[in-house]
């Protein structure tokens, strides 16, 4: 009985404790890192949000670069995948199906060139990043499409290639949403 | 697999390892009952928490010890269950999320104070901010704390000094342990773009001119304890794998040294406590080397990806990418889902039902031998009921009575032994027959992988891991029901009769050592002790994981 309310008494106590801990992480995240803590959220020059620089969104226009397959649709009010194992025959199909969009979209590129991330499903569906090589691949299309030389876009998917922290960590990635935006504002030009 | 990425993964597990010793000894420290520098800096915040809550500072048997545990976190789960049960009309409810169904409510609050964190909801939509914040986040911190108590005890007994009291050491690991850490660690994890608010989900318009709805929250200060206290309940239905709850390459190391620290440390605080440095390294060292090999296969794995996918003629270098994300990688997934179940945290950064049948193999096989590490507190325990296994065998080969740490192992350790060997396979062999045989419906991947999903979702559970293969249709009552009991029985069995095994041998006198003793510091008993983990754990499961990944392997080889 004695143990029920010490427990009980204590339990108490320590989930205020606990809330205080938050409030508190919530009180010098807001006021030193207000952008991060929101969600790194992205404005467009009317001020109108458009997304976050961490979450993937859909591109479905050939002029844009694509990001990963998603099968929430880069929902982000969730997150998920369809958990395919390797030898589910759904998931070979669904690649089969991919690789055959990718042949009659970039007619320029050989399949050998497409990369595995491209048509492959993240584990969140929110992937926000690309490898460079995926970013490379779509140039050809792109360059068609909008007539922006293929150097300049080289030069584009170059300088937003993110490298590994410290060099270290991580993989290199091309952020899908930062690269449309420099991309849609050469289009602007 | 680059270079680069070799170099990542060793020098992470260098960190870890190097935090190791001295992380231990502090916690030896905090666990030390004489006065010491320590109490000037927390007493502030214990004190009140033992006057407020009437804690005592009372010398318990091992009985009392044991009952203040078990019946302590049954409250607890009660608590946590209301909150749950009417979290739809109770305040910090922004999303308005409907309260939870029983049979949900049930298994979540089992499932967060047993350090399982299995997850039949989805984080977004299942759980309003105050059960994140007051429900949830409770339970991450206590349970922890309840079991780094019951290993400290354990430790304490076979040392042949007083067991202490349960809620001084739960509250001290707390105060002292998980709380400063954690404080520190989310305020670096928001500098890495964690989101810390309180504010509902953000509503975009995207560039194409659709709306995307993103859910955030108080992230951070739940992704620091979530690693550190090997919880690993995601804020997030997807866990580590969302972009929101590791941003970056830097954010996922964080989290491994995070995951590892406790469960690499414990050896070296009990080398300190029983006062035998070596035999805590030698135990240190047989881990370290089962958890490298392990590692070595998944990487292996991962990174020669699916041969039906990169039979298409693909671009395959980057391995296995299905269920990974790009910032991370094949081979920081792979070190990721080693870690994360040899320390049975269950945080994934990439979905486990998607790795590879061999990658998915080691992710199960950690949870089944439950040594490599293991969680904080309960693996430790298991360790230690394996190395009393390995003096036993020892013993029986050469025909003495075996003795640890000047303490003979006699009939009545050994039965409390055999019982608790004997109780995770039943609790993960007999409800995967009883799931496969009454509800393939909720099976999402046909054939060999099948009975895959449904035998690691128990195997989860029995360790007290809480990842899954998330493709099972696992929100249902049957589901609910049977991986609670399992979760249950999982935690709190083996600890009480570890506890009554210790219990039983600090009754005993000291046997003097001589040139006779089995020496229990050096090489040739880590070798015994792989030995027996190897002999005892991985025979007993070998048949059901031949049926089930080995089988799945050898229908995908080219």
């Amino acid at each position: 009985m004695k143990t029920i309310t010490v427990t009980i008494r204590t339990s108490i106590f320590l989930m205020i404790i606990f809330l205080v801990y938050q409030l508190a992480v919530t009180g010098i995240a807001q006021v030193f890192m207000p952008h991060k803590a929101n969600g790194s959220l992205v404005y467009d020059g009317n001020n109108q949000l458009i997304g976050s620089e961490l979450i993937g969104q859909t591109f479905v226009s050939p002029r844009y670069f694509h990001g990963r397959v998603s099968s929430i649709e880069y929902n982000a009010a969730a997150s998920g995948t369809p958990n395919y194992a390797p030898s589910n025959p759904d998931l070979l199909e669904r690649i089969q199906a991919s690789v055959a969009e990718w042949k009659a979209a970039n007619p320029d590129v050989p399949v050998n060139k497409l990369p595995v991330d491209l048509i492959t499903n993240s584990g969140s569906g929110l992937d926000p990043d690309i490898s460079p090589a995926s970013a490379r691949a779509q140039i050809p299309r792109i360059s068609g499409l909008t007539g922006i030389p293929k150097e300049t876009l080289e030069k584009l998917v170059t300088e937003h290639t993110d490298g590994r922290d410290l060099g270290l960590f991580g993989e290199e990635r091309v952020n899908v949403l930062k690269l449309n935006m420099a991309l849609s504002e050469l289009l602007a030009k | 697999m680059t270079m680069i990425s070799l170099a990542a993964i060793a020098v992470t597990l260098l960190i870890a390892l190097l935090l190791a010793r001295p992380a231990g000894l502090y916690i030896a420290q905090v666990f030390n009952y004489e006065r010491t520098g320590l109490d000037r800096w927390f007493g502030w915040l214990e004190k009140p928490i033992y006057a407020l809550g009437g804690i005592r500072k009372e010398d318990q048997s091992w009985k009392q010890y044991a009952m203040a545990l078990l019946l302590s976190n049954s409250v607890m789960i009660l608590l946590v269950y209301l909150i749950f049960r009417f979290q739809g009309m109770l305040p910090l409810n922004p999303g308005g999320i409907a309260s939870m169904e029983p049979t949900l409510a049930f298994n979540t609050a089992i499932s967060f104070m047993t350090n399982t964190n299995l997850q039949h909801y989805s984080g977004e939509s299942g759980l309003s901010y105050l059960s994140q914040m007051v429900g949830i986040i409770f339970m991450m911190f206590t349970a922890p704390a309840s079991a780094l108590a019951g290993a400290i005890a354990f430790i304490r007994a076979l040392s042949g000094k007083p067991l202490g009291n349960f809620f001084v050491d739960m509250i001290r690991c707390i105060t002292r342990i998980l709380l400063p850490v954690s404080f520190v660690l989310a305020v670096v994890f928001v500098a890495m773009g964690v989101p810390q608010t309180l504010e509902p989900a953000a509503v975009a318009r995207t560039m194409e001119g659709a709306v995307q709805e993103i859910a955030r929250g108080p992230v951070a200060s739940f992704l620091s304890i979530k690693e550190f206290g090997n919880n690993g309940g995601g804020f997030f239905g997807v866990n580590s794998a969302h972009p929101f709850e590791n941003p970056s390459g830097f954010s996922n190391f964080l989290q491994i040294v995070l995951m590892l620290l406790l469960p690499a440390s414990l050896p070296f605080t009990y080398g300190k406590m029983v006062g035998n440095k070596k035999q805590g390294r030698v135990l240190f060292v047989s881990m370290l080397m089962m958890f490298v090999v392990l590692l070595g296969v998944s990487l292996t794995s991962e990174n020669t990806g699916n041969p039906v996918i990169n039979a298409l003629g693909i671009q395959h270098a980057q391995g296995s990418m299905e269920g990974k994300e790009v910032r991370f990688g094949a081979a920081e997934s792979a070190l990721y889902s080693v870690v994360t179940t040899a320390t049975e945290t269950g945080s994934v950064n990439t979905m486990h039902d998607s790795l590879t049948p061999i990658g998915g193999l080691v992710a199960m096989g950690n949870m089944m031998l439950n040594t490599v590490f293991g969680g904080v507190g309960a693996g430790f325990i298991n360790v230690l009921m394996y190395a009393m296994i390995a003096v036993f065998l020892s013993g029986l080969m050469v025909g003495r009575t075996p003795e640890f740490l000047g303490k003979k192992i006699e009939g009545k350790e050994m039965k409390l032994i055999a019982v608790t060997l004997i109780i995770s396979p039943l609790l993960i062999l007999l409800p995967t027959a009883l799931a496969l045989y009454a509800h393939p419906d909720t099976i999402s991947n046909q054939g060999f992988h099948g009975l895959s999903q449904a035998l690691y979702e128990f195997t989860s559970s029995a360790a007290n891991n809480g990842s899954g293969f998330e493709g099972l249709g696992d929100a249902t009552p049957f589901w609910n029901i049977s991986t609670g009991i399992v979760m249950f029985i999982g935690r709190y069995f083996p600890v009480i009769t570890m506890l009554a095994a210790a219990g039983s041998l600090a009754a005993k006198k000291s046997v003097p050592e001589t040139a006779g003793t089995f020496r229990t510091d050096n090489i040739l008993f880590g070798a015994v002790f792989i030995g027996a983990v190897l002999i005892v754990g991985a025979l007993t499961f070998f048949p059901a994981v031949a049926l089930g990944p080995i089988a799945e392997y050898l229908t995908l080889k080219p």
